[in-house]
């Protein structure tokens, strides 16, 4: 038994050092630089509090954050609350369905957003000839598009949460509401919706902490003009090598995930997501 | 009239039968039993009740109304769930008061209704609890409380004791036997479990492959059935072939001796006819018979003490095995062979199955 111990835990060895050396490391390196560049000590994030672009970028990354995750989660919820009602049929395939945007790339997603959206885009064009609009509609390259990305890249992932949440409950429990008079929507308001609270909560937090540092969608459905932090941050990096504020923010992206995250754990709703809830 | 009447109901899934030409009265204030084997149709028959199941043909029909088709929102039945399925983010009082709230009764009178319910189950202090922290047996409580809240004139009880332990059981047969009593509610209960359904139920109804084979008040059904099925289901018993005497229709021979038996008569039967007898163990003693009972001798093959009473393996002359048991006081031994006597009205004559319409 202690000789399978030792084996057990010699066999996640490999699997550790490649964590450490690419992933620990660098951000421990991203420490340092920040508190080391130029010189040692606390001004560059000074400066960060300070600086009224980065003021900017931070208002945007969490308006874009906070719909993005109001969004995602509602829409999720609907679906994910239609697919627990489906046959088991129609089920397999709708998950099927919701599994399909994995595959593409978040690239080719983004540029296909820009093809339907863009002013000469498909959904413009559209709507032109339908006479449904006379000028074409800004849907992309700003805080719009940027969402409508997000939120199309968020979903898959908060429908399985909530799919996996919802398809936990005891559908007994509902029979035994209509049992004792209740309709549908007092159904779904006083027990539906608390029995899925935890699935919510922590579908929440997977998305708004995911959206706060998206990348390659806010890059091209915003170009530039919808700036979000690691955008920002990778711009400091690769055009202006200012490695004191690119570091500096990272660091407190990461400390504000981080907070938010242990905040999070600690409520109720979340606490109940990772306790398994006895089968009856 | 009756409370509930339900006619010729069937319920058919695809290619599947489920229920088929069922049809049983229920009275006001009866406790009512639906007996069977797992799968035999009886959870069906509680769910086309309750209405979570739409029956593919025939009626239910409550006070005269037809409510086959009504919702179960609109039934006003209280259902008791295996399982319990009470509302794991309520407490107690709030799980009793749901049906109160959705009915819009007022706050005071919900109040005073919830302590009714808890006092009425024993669970009074514990009206703030949420249902994960009771033990089984008090949510059973719980969700009896629940069902009957808002006054239902019927509550439909699926397998509510199969989730607890054999002691707790027992004490909640008798739970359930005073609620029944003290409430005056109609009962309507599934189980699989022909004691409970012995010790509980003013009337039976013994389910198999999705039709009532028999209803009838405990003692009737267990001392006189009508089918060899209710004759092996409820209680233990044993089966021995027989037939009918050649020259006298009114005798049936068996284990070795012939008896009249004035259980069969009317049955359309031809001297020689093969037949079933049954007879109790508990009804199987030792010594010579007098009287008008029927005597045999018979081997004992084994013999076991199982605390108040012996049980005992008899092989009789024909060759069959049968089991009785015995006070334990009556000392008999493996290899002995042994007067029997058995009381004449507690053997039970039935056709054999093939001959069976």
């Amino acid at each position: 038994m202690r000789n399978f111990k030792t084996t057990a835990l010699l066999l996640t060895v490999p699997a550790s050092l490649v964590a450490i050396g690419l992933y620990a490391a660098p951000i421990l390196q991203v420490l340092a630089l920040s508190l080391t560049e130029p010189k040692l000590g606390f001004a560059n994030y000074q400066s960060l509090f300070a600086n009224a672009a980065v003021g900017r970028v931070v208002m945007t990354t969490l308006k874009v954050s906070v719909m993005t995750t109001v969004l995602t989660v509602l829409a999720s919820y609907i679906v994910a609350f239609a697919i627990i009602h489906m046959s088991a049929g129609w089920r397999r395939i709708s998950l099927f369905l919701v599994l399909v945007p994995f595959w593409i790339s978040v690239l080719v997603r983004a540029f296909s957003w820009i093809t339907i959206l863009r002013r000469r885009g498909v959904l413009n064009s559209a709507l032109m000839e339908a006479g449904v609009i006379s000028t074409p509609l800004d849907l992309v390259y700003n805080l719009l598009g940027v969402t409508i990305g997000m939120v199309h890249y968020m979903m898959p992932f908060a429908i399985l949460l909530l799919y996996a949440n919802l398809s936990d409950i005891d559908r007994r429990i509902m029979q035994a509401a209509r049992s004792l008079g209740a309709r549908p929507a007092t159904i779904f308001w006083r027990v539906w919706l608390p029995l899925s609270l935890p699935g919510i909560a922590l579908a929440t937090l997977f998305v708004f902490v995911f959206s706060l540092g998206f990348l390659v969608t806010p890059a091209l459905l915003g170009a530039g003009k919808t700036l979000m932090i690691a955008e920002y941050i990778s711009v400091q990096i690769s055009s202006t090598s200012r490695w004191d504020l690119a570091t500096s923010l990272s660091t407190m992206l990461l400390l504000v995930v981080g907070i938010i995250v242990f905040a999070a754990m600690r409520s109720p709703a979340l606490r109940a997501a990772f306790v398994a809830r006895p089968q009856q | 009239m009756a409370l509930l009447v339900i006619d010729d109901l069937a319920k058919t899934y695809d290619k599947v039968t489920a229920l088929t030409g069922i049809n049983l009265s229920v009275e006001a204030g009866e406790f009512v039993t639906l007996l069977g084997p797992s799968g035999s149709g009886k959870t069906t028959l509680l769910m086309s009740l309750a209405g979570f199941t739409t029956p593919s043909k025939g009626t239910i029909r409550l006070d005269g109304k037809d409510i086959t088709h009504v919702d179960p929102e609109d039934r006003n039945f209280g259902f008791v769930f295996q399982g319990y399925a009470l509302f794991p983010h309520l407490s107690v009082a709030n799980n009793i008061a749901f049906s109160l709230r959705v009915r819009k009764w007022e706050k005071a009178r919900i109040a005073a209704r919830v302590a009714e319910m808890l006092s009425l189950v024993g669970l009074d202090n514990l009206a703030e609890r949420k249902p994960r922290e009771l033990s089984g047996g008090q949510q059973q409580r719980v969700a009896i409380a629940r069902a009957l809240a808002f006054g239902p004139r019927i509550l439909l009880l699926d397998e509510p004791l199969s989730a607890l332990d054999r002691m707790l059981r027992e004490t909640m047969q008798k739970e359930l036997r005073r609620l029944h009593r003290e409430t005056g509610v109609t009962f309507v209960y599934v189980t699989h479990d022909q004691e409970e359904a012995i010790a509980m139920s003013d009337r039976i109804a013994v389910f198999n492959h999705g039709r009532i084979i028999e209803i009838g008040p405990p003692r009737g059904l267990y001392k006189k059935p009508s089918t060899r099925f209710v004759a092996g289901f409820l209680g233990e018993n044993n089966f021995l072939s027989g037939q009918r005497a050649d020259d006298d229709e009114t005798m049936v021979e068996a284990f070795g001796t012939r008896f009249g038996s004035t259980y069969v008569k009317g049955r359309r039967e031809r001297p020689g006819d093969s037949l079933t007898v049954w007879v109790r163990p508990e009804d199987i003693r030792i010594g010579q018979a007098t009287g008008d009972e029927i005597g045999f001798r018979a081997t004992v093959v084994e013999n076991s003490f199982v605390g108040a009473l012996e049980r005992i393996l008899l092989r009789t002359a024909t060759g069959e095995e049968m089991v009785a048991t015995l006070r334990s006081e009556v000392a008999v031994a493996a290899g002995q062979v042994v007067d029997c006597r058995i009381d004449p009205s507690a053997i039970g004559v039935l056709p054999n199955e093939e001959s069976h319409p």
